[in-house]
């Protein structure tokens, strides 16, 4: 386990060079960000005097050095919108990410297991029909557009779920802002995590679907039905659980995606999470928070990608680890 | 279904279980801790008048002189109050200066409104003026528009003269922009050691995060980017308007903004995206006001890049190939005025006998006649998310164009890359819409069609290269004009000069939108600059 460690932490170091070296890259070709933040009428001489005093003028290596040595001690840069260092803006805007994640997740789990195992057992059943028709839809239509959707029909025409934003939060443990414990904030989850879970659904049901009906043409399937045991215990202990693998090893490649998806449906829905901060300082060109996000990302996928390593292990002790003899 | 039979799924479910618990104990003790400050007011008189008010974007700072843009003015128009402002008509009415008056060339007194206060208390004074000029003149957005100043001298407590270098006609113009700001509240050092009237426009200071103005309302909770919530001042003077407080969010995506109005999420909206005014218009309950604006879209044509566009009969045959209203009713949806010059109706430089001019006949004709009646190529770049419809524009003036025979290549880009390339003039036309910072003509030429001048800064933006002695002449003389019909006489005759030398081809002022709920007097507070007058607000 130790070396595996190892090898992981300089694996991720590696990682989160890269990633940084292409983001800082993407940075320094990106464009001005000082016009973002002055009036028409500042002078290019007096631009270039304010580039000149956040170090912008300076050559790339000494700027992304600059940068390396200043994020080894946790400091990513200062957002130039929110002028103040772009980690705490972020690490301010995660809960709602997380949240919204972290709801859509609970829609994916709650309802793909059963509605895939359903439609690998019973697939001529008119409910497996149903999913797997609607399936076909959820995954050809953008999400943009399933959340315009929810937002005309559930607060323009019926008025009943707000149309935008977070609603109210409180505080947990003092810097969580959680919408979770609220009515109203609650309210608000409902359809940014329809729109944010309806991608994956679908996929997710499909893809349990297949693989437990291959699963259940399997020889020790075959066999445990020959042993006369109950359908139940064959379904669910039997096949289901060999299912799990590749859906794990999926779900964690998804979950790249699923970042993805979180801006869109967070420019849609005004969420304040750190998929709409991030497309605002893409059109503000506040660079350096870009970046910012861009790093913490990276890290974020590093350790998703390691824990589903290790899940991975634990529920198919067969399967090693690279690394783990 | 038994979940216990499955070894996992039993632990698992009892995580989720303890979660869910714990939850439901976090919730209940949220809900508590809401009775309890719910309890607490509940005395208090009837519900407040809110205004909840979604924007496009919120103010970037609480100091109104880290940056000169749309959204400081409009939030300094609610936290701080000016000298003057502009009415509906783009006079100037009294705010803090009760009256003023012209002691000389130079010297423009202007007498304060007595019993003024600040939202820190402090009495609002001559002393304040002065102290605001001076820091407006340190400001790197502010310092060129009050560059013509020399500063402002107290005559006593509650009186003031402006001094300018040199005869200036636009001193009211500039009073608009003077919110003073609390001396004392700004004077000293914070808790960090920094000096409190410090201007830093990336990271703290005292006056990005805390504000003393006289205005309508006090900024009592803000989170950036999130929500900003302005309370009313009670000691301000003037009792137009009964909101009591305003809730501004930021709501980027245009629909999003217009289904928060349509679902009653918010009462206010600015602005109102163009494909949904019918909507809005006829949704009962609501009410959308539109005005005409002053910011003018144009594409310059670089004479020095391209020999073809330094011919004038070209340069004509292209202001008469270009279908101004065929683009405004098109791609537009109307939500825009036609141009024939820089200067909007209202603007001194306006000038009424300059008619639009589509006719492709006679482009066809002013082809053949110039130097190249077989046409030529040329290339062009455009922003494409920085104009209304930008993108979609530029295309259609490419496709107009080749009526007559010129081949242009587009490219358009993000106007994060744009700026750059329009600076470096990397294509022969280029595109660019201009809002006039002091609402006078002389600033469209100052910057857009005098002769370029890395020295002065003249033709800053002027990418064309159009370049004539007269304009320039005009431009100058009307700077120290204070005679206000001889001022006009000069910008109109420059407009007439650039529409016959076809010096760029202008194309439309962008509208300007509101959308709120119909009981309200919206349409009193708004005004041509987009800085509503929301102390004004009345919601019946």
């Amino acid at each position: 386990m130790f070396a595996f460690t190892v090898k992981r932490i300089i694996q991720a170091v590696i990682v989160m060079l890269i990633i940084s070296f292409i983001g800082f890259a993407i940075k320094h070709n990106f464009g001005d960000p000082i016009r973002d933040l002055v009036g028409q009428r500042v002078t290019p001489a007096e631009r270039a005097q304010i580039r000149e005093r956040l170090g912008l003028n300076d050559p790339f290596m000494v700027q992304y050095v600059r940068f390396l040595g200043d994020a080894i001690q946790g400091d990513l840069g200062q957002s130039y919108f929110f002028k103040k260092p772009a980690a705490e803006v972020i690490v301010k805007k995660a809960p709602a990410t997380i949240e919204l994640v972290f709801c859509a997740a609970m829609i994916i789990v709650v309802l793909s297991v059963p509605l895939g195992i359903h439609a690998a057992i019973k697939p001529k059943s008119l409910l497996s029909r149903f999913v797997m028709g609607g399936s076909i839809v959820g995954v050809s239509m953008p999400v943009f557009l399933t959340a315009i959707l929810l937002i005309y029909i559930f607060s323009v025409e019926l008025h009943w779920l707000p149309s935008y934003g977070r609603g109210e939060t409180v505080q947990l443990f003092g810097w969580w802002d959680s919408g979770l414990v609220t009515l109203d904030g609650l309210k608000h989850l409902i359809m940014p995590s329809i729109a944010l879970s309806s991608i994956m659904l679908p996929l997710f049901i499909r893809l349990i679907r297949s693989e437990m009906m291959e699963v259940l043409e399997s020889e020790y399937v075959k066999y445990a039905w020959a042993k006369g045991l109950k359908p139940r215990r064959v379904w669910l202990v039997h096949a289901f659980k060999n299912t799990l693998l590749p859906v794990i090893t999926v779900g964690g490649v998804q979950l790249g995606i699923m970042v993805a998806f979180t801006i869109l449906t967070e420019t849609v829905f005004q969420w304040q999470g750190m998929g709409s901060m991030f497309i605002e300082s893409v059109e503000r060109s506040d660079t350096s928070l870009m970046v910012a996000y861009l790093v913490f990302v990276g890290i974020v996928f590093v350790l998703v990608n390691t824990l589903v390593d290790i899940i991975y292990g634990l529920v198919n002790p067969t399967v090693r680890v690279a690394g783990r003899q | 279904m038994k979940l216990s039979t499955f070894k996992s799924a039993g632990k698992f479910s009892l995580l989720l279980l303890t979660l869910i618990v714990a939850l439901m104990l976090v919730g209940c003790g949220g809900e508590e801790k809401k009775e309890a400050e719910k309890a607490a007011p509940a005395p208090e008189a009837p519900a407040k008048v809110t205004l909840k008010l979604a924007m496009d974007a919120d103010p970037v700072s609480l100091d109104p002189h880290v940056q000169l843009s749309g959204g400081m003015l409009q939030y300094s128009h609610m936290v701080f109050d000016s000298l003057v402002r502009y009415d509906q008509d783009m006079n100037f009415v009294p705010r803090l200066a009760e009256k003023w008056e012209r002691i000389d060339d130079l010297t423009m007194r202007f007498y304060l409104r007595k019993g003024v206060k600040f939202h820190s208390g402090n009495d609002f004074t001559a002393e304040d003026v002065v102290f605001t000029i001076d820091r407006l003149k340190k400001s790197d957005d502010y310092k060129g528009l009050f560059e013509p100043f020399v500063g402002a001298t107290v005559v006593d407590t509650h009186t003031v003269d402006l001094v300018t270098k040199k005869p200036y006609g636009l001193v009211l113009n500039m009073a608009t922009y003077v919110f003073p700001m609390d001396k004392m509240f700004y004077s000293g050092t914070d808790d960090k050691g920094k000096a409190k009237d410090l201007i830093i426009k990336t990271d703290y200071s005292f006056a990005n995060e805390n504000e003393s103005g006289t205005g309508p309302f006090v900024v009592t909770q803000r989170e950036q980017g999130v929500k900003t919530v302005f309370t009313r001042f009670a000691d301000y003077w003037d009792k137009n308007g009964n909101i009591e407080e305003i809730v501004l969010s930021p709501i980027k995506n245009d629909a999003t903004r217009v289904a928060a109005l349509l679902s009653g999420d918010v009462d206010f909206i600015m602005p109102v995206p163009p494909q949904d005014l019918d909507r809005i218009k006829s949704t009962d309950g609501l009410k959308l006001i539109t005005m005409s604006g002053s910011r003018i879209i144009t594409f310059q044509l670089n004479q020095q890049r391209n020999p073809a566009l330094a011919d004038a009969k070209v340069r004509q045959a292209m202001a008469y190939a270009y279908d101004n209203n065929g683009v405004v009713e098109k791609i537009m949806k109307g939500f825009a005025t036609a141009a024939s010059q820089m200067s909007p109706k209202g603007y001194v430089g306006h000038n009424e006998n300059l008619p639009l001019r589509f006719d492709l006949e006679k482009a066809k004709a002013l082809m053949a006649e110039s130097g190249y009646p077989d046409g030529f190529e040329a290339t062009m770049i455009a922003p494409n998310n920085r104009y209304v419809n930008d993108e979609k524009i530029a295309e259609a003036f490419v496709s107009m164009m080749s009526k007559i025979g010129i081949k242009i290549s587009l490219k358009t880009m993000p106007k994060a890359q744009y700026w750059d390339e329009f600076d470096a003039q990397a294509a022969d036309i280029q595109m660019i819409g201009w809002h006039s910072d002091t609402e006078d003509s002389g600033n469209f030429y100052e910057f857009l069609s005098m002769c370029r001048n890395a020295e002065t800064g003249y033709g800053q933006y002027n990418s064309g290269n159009y370049c004539n002695a007269r304009v320039d002449e005009l431009t100058l003389a009307a700077q120290t004009e204070t005679d206000p019909a001889k001022r006009a006489a000069d910008c109109q005759e420059v407009e007439k000069i650039q529409y016959d030398e076809a010096g760029f081809i202008p194309l439309h002022w962008q509208n300007l939108s509101w959308a709120s709920k119909s009981g309200m007097n919206t349409e009193e507070i708004v005004n041509v600059m987009n800085f509503p007058y929301f102390g004004d607000l009345v919601i019946k």
